[in-house]
């Protein structure tokens, strides 16, 4: 077996545990590649279908092209798709020049709070990978959030063998990481082979490119000339700038995003 | 381009024998680490007026760079020429064992570091002792910061015939013993003028020469039923081939219901498939109108697996609650769950001196190996972990935690 193939044998199998562990789950779709992927794969789970419903947070400070997606896709695959808008926040004038901090607390992890709550969802799926972020590379496939989102990095539990955490005290939460194991590159390859569809905005344009997609605000495109999915994972074996070089979020403060994490955000 | 084989290596040791500093000089020699973050490490180094550090490549948690230790297992991605690397930092504190174990069960080879100046700490051993629980064998010893002990033989040896007097009482083949400074370079890619006596290779030579890890398409057809799914008249078994290979038309029977079954399809969403090998997550539809449930173990039925309520194991124990006998818990062991308790503690083993605490004890606590007879309220399905690891090996919940983990030895009944 390729090692592309164990990769995703590996995600389905962590997937169909997510719903058959906890049922009443929830897929967060940012309409990145990552979690574009992981949509993807779990349609492979379920032969074709999406058995839970798929929540993007929208923030409307999004990219045009990732709102066009969403549509197109929701409608091809039959998502049933929850957006989550913190419409209160954002008329009180939460934006990002008012500070990055309460930006994405407001809009992101706060929405998230407000469905999360409505529909007691008691297992989330996420794109996330080790090699994004120092942080995220302490992860577990199954991570337990309490009511506040408060992640415990410091008391997770022990993970081995394919068996994960299986029950949760009332108000907690998982977060379930399906793609952990992947890398940036490794996604691109799979998107390669299996032809999956991604926004325009990674491909160069005028010599740039979104290699990590955030709110438009945000996001900054680096110096590529990747016009396609090989000239892409070309320049990735290749690359020596990381990921997230273009996110707002993580250069900041040298702890901003670990800030973020231990109160809830991705 | 070729895509490269992946190795999943895990670093183990003491605080403070230079795990991280090791993963630091192993990401900078390869050039797998990006020029943005080793300027970012520098400015924060900078800021804490500090010369550059290596380990904080690794050690992303504020409270780690506080404290100046690894808090939990991290992973890092190193290519070399050969291969690619997703590396495991596992901390070296007593405390954090089952973050170590969490990180060293994806491994499927290991380095345990020892430093030069101060030898064989208990951590180094017990580190080792789970290693060989886990069934990991491809073992390298770095003994570290030979810079700090001008690089000499004879230190080197005497930490080596120490080790290796331990080593072999738990029965961990090692293949490599290399002497190293993470800090300087010393034979992690590039061979060491400074130890000529050396003629070993370095460590990134050593790490080449493994083998990748063989999946179990050799041993007997074992499958775990995850869930069953109904699509339009259309029962799916889903779940994992562990081990061996299942085609169309193969008979199978199904523990622990003894049900005789033959396979009429295998399904991957996409595929037109008439095989599937161990490590794929597939779906079966069978021959025969029969309710299936989790927990199932579909198997050849020329090559049957074990079915008992009773065996002996070693269990590794990482909750701050002990474990007492006749205590109902919860044992997961592949897809099945089911209701144990330990009848016997024969052995109370301490990880890392070996010692036998107590013989036909009443507990267990944190950190410490049992030698155990555990008794499941219905019979499961099971195999020796020697010879099959993926149906040998359990982990122990109370209500909502995981608290430790086992290996079968054998049956009892």
């Amino acid at each position: 077996m390729d090692y592309l193939r164990k990769l995703e044998n590996k995600s389905i199998f962590i997937i169909r545990e997510a719903k058959k562990l906890f049922e009443n789950i929830a897929l967060l779709w940012s309409i990145g590649k990552d979690s574009t992927t992981l949509l993807w794969l779990t349609r492979k789970a379920f032969f074709g279908k999406v058995p839970f419903p798929v929540i993007h947070i929208d923030t409307g400070f999004q990219f045009k092209e990732i709102y066009e997606f969403r549509e197109k896709y929701a409608k091809e695959w039959k998502l049933n798709l929850i957006i989550a808008k913190n419409e209160k926040a954002l008329k009180e004038g939460v934006n990002p020049k008012r500070g990055k901090l309460e930006c994405c607390g407001k809009l992101k992890t706060e929405a998230l709070k407000i469905v999360l709550e409505k529909y007691k969802f008691k297992a989330l799926l996420l794109a996330i990978r080790r090699d994004e972020h120092g942080i995220r590379a302490k992860e577990r496939y199954f991570s337990p959030r309490d009511e506040n989102f408060k992640w415990d990095y410091e008391n997770q539990p022990l993970e081995i063998w394919d068996q994960y955490k299986k029950e949760i005290k009332a108000g907690e939460h998982i977060r379930v990481h399906p793609l952990l194991h992947w890398r940036e590159i490794d996604i691109w390859r799979y998107i390669k082979k299996e032809n999956i569809p991604v926004v325009s905005l990674y491909f160069a344009k005028n010599g740039k490119r979104y290699r990590s997609i955030g709110c438009e605000t945000c996001s900054s495109p680096v110096p590529s000339n990747a016009k396609n999915l090989d000239e892409i994972i070309k320049e990735l074996e290749t690359t020596k700038i990381s990921e997230r070089a273009g996110r707002a979020q993580d250069k900041e403060r040298a702890y901003i995003m670990q800030k973020l994490r231990s109160l809830g955000y991705m | 381009m070729k895509e490269k084989d992946i190795l999943n290596l895990i670093i183990v040791g003491e605080v403070d024998h230079g795990k991280s500093t090791l993963i630091g000089r192993l990401l900078y020699d390869t050039g797998s680490i990006p020029e943005d973050r080793i300027k970012s490490i520098q400015e924060i180094c900078q800021s804490f007026g500090k010369e550059m550090e290596f380990s904080f490549l690794v050690d992303h948690l504020k409270e780690e760079r506080e404290k100046e230790m690894t808090i939990d297992t991290a992973q890092v991605f190193i290519k070399s020429k050969k291969r690619d690397y997703v590396i495991i930092d596992a901390p070296g504190h007593k405390e954090f064992i089952k973050n170590m174990l969490t990180g060293a069960s994806q491994a499927e080879a290991g380095i345990i570091i020892v430093d030069a100046n101060v030898g064989i700490g208990e951590q180094t051993q017990r580190h080792s002792f789970l290693l060989k629980l886990l069934g990991i064998k491809q073992i390298i010893v770095a003994v570290n910061k030979m810079d700090l002990v001008d690089f000499s033989e004879k230190k080197f040896n005497e930490i080596k015939s120490q080790f290796e007097k331990f080593l072999s009482q738990i029965k961990l083949p090692v293949s490599f013993f290399i002497p190293i400074s993470a800090k300087e370079g010393d034979n992690v890619a590039e061979r060491s003028k400074r130890t000529k006596w050396y003629k070993g290779e370095t460590l990134i030579g050593a790490l080449e020469k493994f083998p990748p890890a063989q999946p179990l398409s050799q041993k007997p057809f074992r499958f775990a039923v995850q869930d069953v799914y109904s699509f339009d008249e259309k029962e799916i078994i889903v779940g994992k081939v562990l081990s061996g290979e299942v085609k169309i038309n193969q008979k199978g029977l199904a523990l622990p219901s003894k049900r005789k079954i033959e396979i009429k399809s295998i399904e991957i969403f996409g595929e037109e498939r008439k095989k599937a090998e161990a490590e794929e997550s597939i779906g079966l539809t069978i021959k025969e109108k029969v309710f299936f449930d989790r927990g199932e173990v579909i198997s050849d039925s020329e090559n049957l697996p074990l079915l008992s309520s009773k065996f002996l194991a070693y269990i590794f124990w990482t909750s701050k609650n002990k474990a007492n006998l006749e205590d109902e818990f919860l044992l997961s062991l592949g897809t099945q769950t089911v209701k144990a308790k330990f009848k016997e503690i024969r052995k109370r083993i301490d990880s890392a001196t070996l010692k036998i605490l107590e013989k036909n004890a009443k507990k267990i606590e944190e950190n410490e190996v049992g030698e155990v007879v555990i008794e499941t309220e219905k019979p499961i399905v099971f195999e020796r972990f020697n010879f099959l690891p993926p149906l040998g090996r359990f982990v122990i919940f109370s209500q909502v935690q995981p608290e430790g983990g086992g290996i079968i030895i054998s049956p009892l009944l």
